[in-house]
């Protein structure tokens, strides 16, 4: 395949940054989306250039390091994956890729396509935990859950923090993260007892970090590589009333 | 934002009963009668009050809350919104302007002349009515008015379509079972209203 790439460049988080086009010719179908841009960059340091950088780690679609904004969707123009599980077959001969970092106010840019993420871990230090030491496995249904609620805090689990969902929103909200966040721990007994004061911590955080606000278009569900849902949010409010009233 | 949309919503069903009222009775003082009513009670009086604070109250959050987002991204995209998503969602604002707009020539035309009393007067047993309906009359009887209000009925129901179900959703109402009701909810009341304020401007232009 031969391909046209514009790509943002920026040097650093102050520069202003703009965007560079690429050729890139004989690129397999087969490989994957960061496979091409490691060839891109190869070819890139052959020649004495600076490479593209992008985060990444796992490459297996589950650590949440990497993402781009690929043709104005979050992880490129295929759902329920990553950026790294996207492969060049999903593209045609000849397109053009238009390839730029998360645009957010709280996912800075650092260099490139990395952003620094690093406001979801504040989030998470403001509630996204239990504070309480629970020891090793405990038997099997020592602790009843309901399958029903087990299930939907195994869903709302699902989540890797990658941030398509606040690069995805038209209002760059987090709502979606911290209403998985929030759903997976106030349905388990474990996590019930410290739900009130954990919905009001992350939710002053989260507008204090300069995330936008929900407004129920729904960007981020489409977009989510886990499938994480809408009705997340609608939890997350739910416990956000009781906590407060 | 979403109790003060939701309060709205009602509002919007109360006026349309009012306009419909014309269309039912086809005798113009029933109409007059009504509106007299609305002008005169004192608890509608109060309710007014109450209606201005929650559309003001409405308009204020919305305008915070855009702000908010649009600062949330200082940098746009160059290629965006390719998401498949709610479509009328990413225009609530925008509708929103159209909808100002219009509530503010429909306050000329109407609200301000009744409160300043410079539409006709009919007498009728010591009680001064104002005579509405031959006012509605006139403005429906030329094109450009109907075109304009029908078009901004339907900017309305975009508006709509979108803002009762996601006021539901901020309630924190939202699961399998109920969310689809909703959803048929909000189309069906996006239908009546838009259907129904459309119906009286065809109505009087075309009678």
């Amino acid at each position: 395949m031969n391909l046209k790439l514009k790509i943002w460049r920026q040097k650093d988080s102050k520069s202003r940054g703009k965007f560079i086009n690429y050729q890139l010719k004989n690129i397999s179908p087969d490989s994957s989306f960061l496979e091409m841009l490691d060839v891109l960059n190869e070819e890139l340091i052959s020649k004495n250039e600076e490479p593209v950088v992008f985060d990444h780690d796992c490459r297996e679609g589950i650590c949440g390091a990497c993402g781009m904004y690929i043709n104005g969707r979050p992880h490129g123009p295929d759902s329920l994956i990553t950026v790294c599980q996207l492969h060049m077959r999903k593209f045609n001969d000849g397109d053009t890729i238009v390839i730029e970092p998360w645009r957010a106010r709280a996912f800075p840019v650092i260099k490139d396509l990395a952003v620094d993420r690093s406001a979801f871990d504040k989030l998470i230090q403001e509630g996204g935990y239990v504070s309480v030491n629970t020891g090793s496995a405990p038997d099997a249904n020592s602790i009843p859950v309901k399958k029903e609620f087990a299930d939907l805090a195994m869903d709302a689990a699902a989540c890797i923090g990658c941030g398509a969902c606040v690069a995805a929103c038209k209002n760059a909200s987090a709502m979606l993260f911290v209403g998985a966040k929030i759903s997976h721990l106030a349905l388990l007994p474990q996590g019930k007892v410290e739900a009130s004061e954990r919905v009001s911590r992350m939710v002053v955080k989260m507008d204090e970090l300069g995330f936008g606000n929900c407004t129920n278009t729904g960007a981020c569900e489409a977009e989510c590589p886990k499938g994480i849902k809408l009705t997340n949010i609608a939890r997350l409010n739910r416990e956000y009333y009781k906590a407060v009233f | 934002m979403s109790l003060a949309g939701i309060f709205l919503l009602t509002f919007l069903l109360v006026h349309l009963g009012i306009n419909l009222l014309v269309i039912i009775f086809d005798d113009p003082m029933v109409y007059n009668k009504a509106a007299h009513f609305m002008g005169t009670n004192v608890l509608i009086k109060i309710f007014e009050i109450v209606l201005f604070g929650g559309l003001l109250l409405h308009m204020i959050y919305a305008l915070i809350l855009q702000v908010q987002n649009w600062i949330a991204r200082p940098k746009r995209y160059n290629k965006a919104n390719y998401s498949n998503t709610s479509f009328f969602s990413k225009f609530m604002i925008h509708t929103a302007v159209i909808i100002m707009v219009f509530l503010v020539i429909h306050f000329i035309d109407f609200y301000f002349k009744a409160k300043f009393g410079h539409a006709a007067e009919i007498h009728i047993d010591g009680v001064t009515y104002h005579d509405f309906a031959a006012e509605i009359e006139d403005k429906f009887k030329m094109l450009p008015f109907v075109i304009f209000y029908i078009a901004a009925f339907v900017f309305l129901g975009f508006h709509l379509i979108h803002g009762f179900q996601s006021a539901f959703k901020t309630l924190g109402l939202e699961n399998k079972k109920y969310t689809p009701v909703i959803q048929f909810l909000a189309a069906l009341y996006t239908v009546i209203i838009v259907g129904g304020y459309s119906i009286m401007p065809l109505l009087i232009y075309f009678k």
